[in-house]
């Protein structure tokens, strides 16, 4: 035996991925939208985010330093959280806003379970409960795009100047969904003119609108074809996977569809379940936080049965709930039920199927 | 799309471009060979040679140890110059003969029975035992084992496995290519051993010229069809490659392919067969890839079985580059071997060199739970719960889990980007269990 060469378990090649490949590609993938957000929202969306990110960070490595365990901030998730805090507050927040919100998600939402991997709430949308929870008006309110081209109310709802004069004053919100929520909860205005405000909202230009960002909201939701593009990059990565945003936007359809109308049952056009797909933050919820690797089911199945719950519990919140929105409580309410869904949707082992069958044949 | 596979499974870079032209080459006879006595799966063989015996090629030097086991043979004329523990293929040490060469190449005489095809399948049957067969894509199983099911288990499909999905090798293929009559020679006898009325020869896309010459020459064999599968990893493997070709799946918990009516034979097993059956010829030499991107002269090399790796090597012009580790198979399943004075055995499909960058293995980091190993899982296995099991010592659940079935085709630690030794922990599982099932 002369020379003593490597010896290891095979296999004794690797593909190129790591989990900061993984991260940063992520992080790629929402440049996108941060872009469509700067341009409707102006620069402070960028500041908001750094603030946002360099938070995210900062706390990742204090924590890690006081427990005495490698700092791994280069790996990217920190930043990842950071970014999704920014996405969800509006571009006229205080800058510590967006701090606190870091703070939090990497504090109580990640590092308290002993950091990535373990976590059991996406730490984002924990950061961004704990906001809502605890500023529900800066969180909620006060959404005006600063960009003139995106009043939804002059651009989008043509009928709307006709309306008699005391209707704005109900469906003064500022996100579309925040009428649709105001529309259906009121009695102040007649069921013809909920109707004309309903299709409206669900009409092409509206969703035009929607698709495109020229709406009102906060900095990372309001373009769902910059959401999907940086959405295309990680499917064709293999970063995401189809299954969990398919299921979660499919269940979304189909509810909406069937239970989104003014009176409760069958709406009255194929666009409404399109208006409550690009609404709100359900594409930047489906693709980038539902789909989160630590926080959702390991087996195909399992990842299913998580998107079709979150898709349930969000209709749920928007057509009943007392919000217009709920991607982000029906994502951390899915989180949950995770390890259940993970330990009865265990995969039949390859060949498992023909076991049976002989002993039932035979 | 529409081509035959299986579900699951990656597509690592089959770098076989470094070898796939070159021609076979004949290796000169080696000063010495070691022959271990387990060079398949089941019991290891008894010698019945000692110290200083003369031997000729093709001479018996052990016995089977058992009805699962095989016969071995030496692959060069010389004498018997030591039976001790030597460094084996797999990794550790084992039990061989050592033959030193009298550089005269004196054979056994051979037969050549023209009217194999008309001898009876026992004649058969026991011409491949006596032959020392074992398969020869990696596994190593017994070929008459795989050519004796119990009468209730009749074969209705043979399947010749010529995918060699594993990166680097070229072996298998270039067999395909040059000694094509002798493997369809070699498939009609075992189709006849097992009254199978189907045969089937299944080679992975990647290899168009393959699939148009077995094409060319099967077009007047209407019961034998060539099935060309889908270019992916591992569909070589035998439950995978049964599945694309058949639509079977073989039963999990230790099932075999000849429990739903298949065997699988690799190619070279198939030429190996014929040379057994028509010219009583044993098993003493194979072809053998020896590649990688720091070989000056990667080759598919025909040699005697128990040439030591360093002189197959010296054969391929030896390496550019400081070796950093060497693989004896494939880089996806194959051994890390501490040493290069190691012999090829009738398994070994590959000697593979890598550099001392390649060689590097990242360290582990925590499971994102991102599910990339149950995706491409062949088996449909949850591999990251596995290995979480074994490494907590829950042999149990790890076992619960299937960490039986797995064939450790190494997939799962192929695409984690937390770089867990997915392999490494199934395997320690593995032996676990099966002590555990010892004692009980």
């Amino acid at each position: 035996m002369s020379d003593v060469y490597a010896v290891s378990a095979s296999p004794h090649i690797k593909q190129r991925i790591s989990v900061p490949s993984v991260m940063w590609q992520v992080v790629l993938a929402l440049t996108p939208a941060l872009l469509v957000g700067i341009f409707f929202f102006g620069i402070q969306s960028l500041i908001l985010t750094i603030y946002a990110v360099i938070a995210a960070v900062v706390t990742e490595a204090v924590i890690q330093r006081l427990r005495k365990v490698p700092i791994t901030v280069s790996d990217g998730s920190a930043v990842v959280t950071g970014i999704l805090i920014a996405f969800n507050i509006n571009s006229a927040s205080p800058w510590w806003l967006p701090v606190v919100g870091s703070v939090f998600a990497i504090t109580i939402g990640k590092q308290i379970f002993g950091g990535l991997g373990y976590n059991i709430f996406n730490p984002a949308l924990l950061g961004r409960a704990f906001l809502v929870a605890s500023w529900p008006t800066l969180m909620t309110a006060g959404w005006k795009a600063t960009n003139p081209l995106s009043n939804i109310f002059e651009s989008s709802i043509n009928g709307l100047k006709d309306l008699p004069s005391n209707v704005p004053a109900v469906i003064t919100s500022a996100t579309p969904l925040g009428v649709a929520k105001a529309i259906r909860d009121t009695t102040q205005i007649s069921r013809d003119m909920a109707e004309t405000v309903m299709n409206s909202l669900a009409s092409a230009d509206t969703i035009q609108n929607l698709f495109w960002g020229n709406i009102g909201g906060v900095i990372g939701e309001v373009s769902a074809a910059a959401l999907l593009i940086g959405a295309a990059y990680l499917a064709y990565k293999h970063i995401i996977e189809w299954r969990i945003p398919i299921s979660y936007i499919g269940t979304v359809f189909v509810l909406t569809y069937i239970f989104g109308g003014i009176n409760g049952l069958f709406s009255v056009s194929i666009l409404l379940p399109v208006f409550h797909i690009f609404s709100g933050g359900l594409i930047l919820g489906a693709f980038f936080m539902a789909t989160d690797m630590v926080t959702s089911p390991v087996t195909k199945k399992g990842r299913i049965i998580f998107g079709i719950g979150c898709g349930i519990l969000t209709v749920v919140i928007r057509l009943v709930g007392g919000y217009p929105e709920g991607v982000s409580y029906s994502i951390l309410l899915m989180n949950i039920a995770v390890p259940l869904i993970d330990r009865y949707t265990i995969p039949r082992i390859f060949g498992e199927i023909k076991i049976r069958t002989r002993i039932n044949t035979n | 799309m529409g081509l035959k596979t299986f579900p699951g499974g990656i597509h690592p870079h089959d770098l076989k471009h470094y070898s796939k032209d070159r021609h076979i080459e004949e290796m000169p006879l080696p000063k010495k060979v070691i022959i271990p006595l387990s060079q398949h799966i089941g019991a290891i063989s008894n010698p019945i040679v000692k110290h200083g015996d003369e031997v000729l090629v093709g001479q018996k030097i052990a016995e089977p140890g058992g009805f699962v086991s095989i016969p071995m043979h030496a692959s060069i004329s010389g004498k018997v110059t030591k039976i001790d523990k030597f460094p084996h293929p797999t990794g550790i040490m084992a039990m061989g003969i050592e033959i030193t060469s009298d550089e005269k190449d004196n054979w056994i005489k051979l037969e050549d029975d023209e009217n194999y095809m008309e001898l009876s399948v026992d004649e058969m049957k026991k011409r491949v035992a006596d032959a020392g067969i074992c398969g020869m894509g990696g596994a190593g199983f017994p070929t008459h084992v795989k050519l004796s099911p119990p009468p209730e288990k009749p074969i209705d499909t043979l399947i010749v496995n010529g995918v060699e999905c594993e990166p680097y090798l070229t072996a298998d293929y270039r067999i395909m290519l040059e000694h094509t009559d002798d493997i369809i020679n070699g498939l009609k006898i075992l189709k006849k051993i097992l009254g199978a009325k189907k045969g089937i020869v299944g080679i992975e896309v990647n290899k168009p010229d393959a699939i148009k010459l077995f094409k060319k020459l099967l077009k007047n064999e209407s019961d034998i069809k060539v099935i060309g599968l889908k270019l992916k990893y591992p569909q070589g493997a035998e439950k995978q490659l049964i599945y694309a070709a058949t639509k079977r799946r073989v039963p999990n918990k230790g099932g075999l392919p000849m429990d739903i009516g298949v065997v699988v034979q690799n190619v070279g097993t198939a030429i190996a067969v014929y040379e057994a059956v028509r010219y009583k010829k044993p098993l003493i030499d194979r072809v053998i890839t020896v590649s990688g991107k720091i070989v000056k002269n990667p080759k598919n090399v025909k040699a005697r079985i128990g040439v030591l790796f360093s002189e197959l090597l010296d054969f391929c012009d030896g390496t550019y580059e400081e070796i950093g580790k060497v693989i004896s198979g494939g880089p996806m399943m194959g051994f890390a071997i501490p040493s290069l004075e190691t012999p090829m055995t009738k398994g070994s499909s590959g000697l593979i060199l890598f550099n001392k960058k390649e060689a590097h293995k990242e360290e582990e980091s925590t499971c994102l739970r991102c599910g990339r190993c149950v995706d491409v899982c062949p088996m449909n296995l949850v591999p990251s719960l596995i290995a979480h099991n074994v490494r907590h010592e829950d042999w149990e659940m790890a076992e619960k889990y299937g960490v039986m079935d797995c064939m450790k085709c190494g997939s799962c630690a192929y695409v984690c980007p937390s770089h867990i030794k997915l392999i490494q922990w199934i395997d320690i599982g593995k032996i676990k269990v099966t002590e555990k099932r010892n004692q009980d």
